[in-house]
């Protein structure tokens, strides 16, 4: 133990000694890039009360089997890195924790509607192009940066941050898109995620492109495919609620708000 | 293949959907006026055909329910699948269907109108 940096050998130590619980961790692996082989590889590791799943991949990646493929960053729900199926419904794997799943085996599989990478990393290529097609930034003819006064500001008031608050809090984990129905048929339909985000523009006093926007999404792939399943917003973790964004959308193009 | 604006497309979804909604209430509400078997018979039916005011009311309904339903399908269609030539046969297709049962419900109904089965 001698190579170890002190702190850390006490750290490990400590995890193993105190852990009484272990769950059992089935990994779905594939790697379209080589074969069209998919399996599940099992793992056993120790849990504490707030280990989290990606607590206990990273465990196995340590200890067990450095070759699971997993995506992750910020390990605090902020980075959007991580969304995977949990147990069957898609969650971030930093914002989980093993003790409310209530299992003692947990199944994690890459998410749905998205083509595999390798393991439980997935391509979100459809969704950011998404997210870019509905300009998803305030949109004016003129600037901060004033020639005359130098720097303003574009004032807002408060009652109209309320308006579109919560669907600024998205982190593009594509959680939404995963779970909607609408995604799985239509490959072609803009998806959950991106109309959240066109609201969230329109509804800011700031931003003039509320008609271009509009247009983006009127067409015969755009906002009217949602059937209000309301999956999206049943595992947004960050509580955007993207299909009440939808319905409030809708409000606009069928003219009953301006 | 873009005729009308999705966003009009959906306004004609919903008003149809009303509007047969509507209908069929007074629909219904017609066979209240004699007991229920006696809707279905012969002479009963000829004479909801040949009432003008009902005549209208069938024919409305009929368009109503052709323009809804078979939107309705077209929207399916464009879930199942994607690309532009399947698209436009399913639009085309769908207005296709629309019109021929349009026009096989008026022929029925203004033939019984004026007495012609
Ligand atoms: C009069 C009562 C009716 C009402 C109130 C009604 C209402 C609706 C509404 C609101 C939608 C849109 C649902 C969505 O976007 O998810 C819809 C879709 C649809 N309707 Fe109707 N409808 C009625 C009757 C009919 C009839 C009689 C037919 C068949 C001839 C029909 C066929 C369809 C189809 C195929 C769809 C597309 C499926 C879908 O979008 O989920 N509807 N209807
Ligand atoms: S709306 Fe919610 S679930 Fe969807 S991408 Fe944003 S944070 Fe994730
Ligand atoms: S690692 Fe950043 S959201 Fe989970």
């Amino acid at each position: 133990m001698a190579t170890i940096h002190p702190k850390l050998s006490d750290e490990l130590s400590q995890t193993v000694v105190s852990s009484t619980k272990s769950v059992k961790i089935k990994i779905k692996r594939s790697n379209p890039n080589v074969n069209s082989e998919q399996k599940f590889d099992d793992f056993v590791v120790p849990i504490e009360k707030w280990t989290t799943v990606l607590d206990v991949l990273l465990d196995v990646k340590s200890h067990l089997d450095h070759s699971v493929g997993v995506r992750y960053s910020c390990r605090q729900a902020s980075c959007g890195s991580c969304g995977m199926k949990i147990n069957g419904k898609p969650g971030l794997a930093c914002f989980t924790k093993i003790s409310e799943l209530d299992s003692d085996t947990v199944t994690v599989e890459p998410m749905d509607n998205y083509p595999v990478v390798r393991d439980l990393a997935v391509n979100m290529d459809r969704m950011i192009n998404n997210h870019k097609k509905v300009m998803p930034y305030v949109i004016r003819e003129d600037s901060e940066i004033d020639a005359e006064s130098g720097i303003r500001e574009f004032l807002q008031s408060p009652e109209n941050v309320d308006k579109y608050i919560q669907f600024s809090s998205c982190i593009k984990c594509g959680l939404c898109n995963s779970a909607c129905p609408t995604m799985a048929m239509d490959k072609t339909f803009v998806g959950p995620q991106a109309l959240a985000q066109a609201y969230r523009y329109i509804a800011d006093d700031r931003d003039k492109g509320k008609n271009k926007r509009l247009k983006v999404i009127d067409e015969s792939h755009g906002i009217w495919r949602c059937h209000f399943a309301g999956s999206c917003s049943q595992v947004c973790p960050k509580g955007v609620d993207p299909a009440m964004g939808i319905q409030l959308l809708r409000g606009y193009l069928l003219g009953i708000r301006d | 293949m873009m005729v009308l604006r999705e966003s009009i497309i959906m306004k004609i979804h919903y008003g149809t959907a009303l509007g047969a909604l509507f209908l069929t209430v007074i629909h219904i509400m017609m066979r209240l006026t004699q007991d229920f078997h006696e809707s279905l018979e012969y002479e009963n039916v000829i004479a909801n055909y040949e009432s003008v005011g009902y005549a209208i009311l069938l024919e409305l309904l009929l368009i109503l329910i052709s323009v809804h339903g078979f939107n309705g399908l077209r929207v399916i269609l464009l879930e199942m699948n994607q690309g532009p030539t399947y698209e436009k046969l399913v639009t085309i297709g769908c207005l296709a269907g629309m019109a021929a049962l349009i026009a096989y419900g008026s022929r029925t109904i203004i033939m019984t109108n004026m007495g012609m089965l």
